[in-house]
């Protein structure tokens, strides 16, 4: 990787998320603990970061919610990529009906706001497997991205090479895979880490009007909404709030670093989502 | 330019139809508007719960019940809600709520957002840019729910450290004060600056990004040379020539930022507490009223749809190319 900007926050973001999983090995409390001799005690002691109401370690608490974040946005942002890179190149590549039905498909997911969407797939999620959480957040970012493989697909369909593949016999299928994907290649890897970021930013909206991860698992988004119940306790919800926005940071400073690595002097503007 | 108005336009009203059928029939598929009935102690009778099915046609099959709304939605009345009360009665007061804040919230994000991106664009790698960049790389790391709550919570040390309430977060206006017309604006803009603060917030962030690229690409290219060349200023070549084609990728951001304009609404309305479409969407969905879910995503596929228009106008009108293709 050329890109030393990309290096060092790819390298932040692995610690981190590797350090989710080491934490409970070090930490006091377990984060489904209660500690019914502490309610509400500001940070200290053997709860680094204080405790809940309910006398739930927040420290504990916090790093759990951050490794729920940081796995649905490293398995649904690639996943959402995948589904863009094929409905866009066979979109794009095809042209005509399928062209029309499938970019009509993106426009209508586009179109219907994201809360019904996920409104309408709740008792699925209520389930409580946290595979449809990710399936359904990417099936909620990867529709800008569709449209943005679709012209490039267009673009590289009337490309010589790909003409001479065509004249040698191979098959579509194949001449999109070999030929017009890998050609959107960087594009890809850098919208990879933008719906990462999207995902993360999502789910903790989602989880914070209640339609995302359920209790009793946590999610930064639910450990913001209970720490915001009041705002009297500020050690309940600044380090869920403060953990949020340095992973989405990070995740955002890589793909910024990967852009300048794989697509120097794009004039594609620059897609940066917040929700 | 007049025939492509009009296909866009059936496409945009096949398209909004297509949505608020699937929301319709989706919807009423998975919502339970009985649930809150049945669970309610002591339990309520049998017969109180098969009336309510009956009021509600929950005994018709789906598509009967989506041709019925539709019917009288083109007729212009757009049904009523589970509780009972009509669609028509709440529908402007909150769609006049929502874009108060959009429109505000993008306009001042749009405004700041080109001035910030093209003042770092001319002042790239300076101090002030590198500043620009890292905050507009932190707002937008931060969702919108989190910078509304803690605007809430810088509010309230404000509010404590003056020793009165500057600036008020629950609701658009107080139904208690009294007094002539002053009172009651100082009122509104109390409660109106989080808000939109928190709306424009994002917008800023997101367009000074783009905006800066797009200067960026524009300050090396040669008809700004040829400007110099015939005896502009660097500053006259900007204000005259430059920012307008600059411009161009912000006018094909209108359409994404509706999107972000509408969840943005939907949280900022529902953290400050304002009767919008936004908060209703969240209502309806807590209540499981098929009729306001749908209500709103008709009004979000019609925002959607208006902004593409309007995007694609304005590009038009900018760039004379365009026009001519057309």
């Amino acid at each position: 990787m050329r890109s030393r900007r990309a290096r060092i926050g790819l390298t932040v973001l692995i610690l981190v998320y590797l350090w989710t999983f080491l934490s409970p090995l070090v930490a006091a409390w377990d984060w489904s603990a209660k500690d019914l001799s502490a309610f509400l005690e500001p940070p200290g002691g053997s709860h680094w970061w204080g405790t809940t109401q309910t006398g739930e370690d927040v420290y504990a608490q916090s790093m759990r919610g951050l490794q729920r974040s940081l796995s649905t946005g490293l398995l649904a942002g690639p996943l959402a990529t995948v589904i863009a890179a094929v409905v866009g190149s066979l979109a794009g590549y095809f042209g005509g009906w399928t062209d029309r039905i499938l970019m009509w498909g993106t426009d209508l997911l586009l179109v219907v706001p994201a809360f019904v969407l996920v409104a309408i797939a709740s008792p699925a999620l209520n389930g409580g497997s946290f595979l449809w959480l990710v399936l359904v957040m990417a099936g909620l970012v990867w529709m800008i991205t569709a449209r943005v493989v679709r012209s490039m697909a267009r673009e590289l369909r009337e490309r010589p090479f790909v003409q001479a593949a065509r004249y040698t016999g191979m098959g579509p299928l194949s001449i999109i895979y070999r030929h017009v994907l890998p050609n959107t290649a960087s594009i890809l890897i850098i919208d990879a880490t933008i719906s990462m970021a999207s995902v993360v930013l999502l789910e903790s909206a989602l989880s914070y009007f209640g339609f995302g991860v359920q209790s009793p698992d946590v999610s930064l988004g639910t450990l913001i909404r209970d720490g915001t119940r009041t705002l009297a306790y500020p050690w309940l919800f600044l380090p869920p709030s403060l953990l949020l926005i340095g992973a989405v940071l990070v995740v955002n400073y890589t793909g910024d670093g990967l852009r300048d690595a794989l697509d120097p002097g794009s004039e594609r503007a620059r897609r940066v989502t917040g929700s | 330019m007049g025939g492509y108005l009009l296909r866009r336009g059936v496409v945009g009203l096949a398209l909004a139809f297509c949505a608020v059928f699937l929301t319709y029939c989706l919807t009423a598929l998975t919502f339970d508007p009985l649930a809150a009935l049945r669970s309610r102690t002591p339990p309520v009778p049998p017969s109180v719960i098969a009336a309510k099915s009956a009021e509600l046609h929950l005994d018709q099959p789906v598509p009967q019940r989506f041709l019925t709304w539709f019917l009288a939605v083109v007729h212009g009345d757009l049904g009523r809600t589970n509780s009972g009360t009509a669609i028509d009665a709440e529908i402007l007061d909150r769609i006049g709520v929502s874009l108060r804040l959009f429109v505000l919230g993008s306009a001042i994000g749009i405004l700041l957002g080109i001035l910030v991106g093209v003042l770092g664009a001319t002042r790239q790698y300076r101090f002030s840019d590198h500043v620009g960049t890292l905050v507009s790389f932190v707002l937008l790391s931060t969702p919108v729910f989190l910078s509304a709550t803690l605007l809430k919570y810088a509010a309230i040390e404000l509010n404590q450290a003056v020793g009165h309430n500057v600036l008020l977060f629950t609701g658009e206006y107080e139904p208690t004060v009294s007094g002539g017309f002053w009172p009651h604006a100082v009122d509104r803009l109390q409660h109106l600056v989080l808000p939109t603060l928190s709306i424009a917030a994002a917008q800023i962030a997101l367009y000074s990004r783009y905006q800066r690229n797009a200067m960026l690409d524009v300050l090396g290219s040669d008809f700004l040379r040829t400007a110099a060349a015939k005896g502009l200023t660097r500053n006259q070549a900007i204000r005259r020539h430059g920012l307008r084609v600059a411009v161009l990728p912000i006018v094909t951001m209108l359409v994404f930022s509706s999107g972000l304009m509408i969840v943005g609404g939907v949280i900022t309305e529902s953290v400050f507490t304002w009767n919008g479409m936004g908060r209703w969407l969240i209502d309806g969905i807590a209540t499981q009223d098929t009729t306001i879910v749908t209500t709103v995503t008709l009004f979000v596929a019609v925002v959607v749809l208006l902004c593409g228009t309007v995007s694609d106008l304005l590009y038009a009108a900018l760039d004379p190319r365009v026009r001519e293709v057309r």
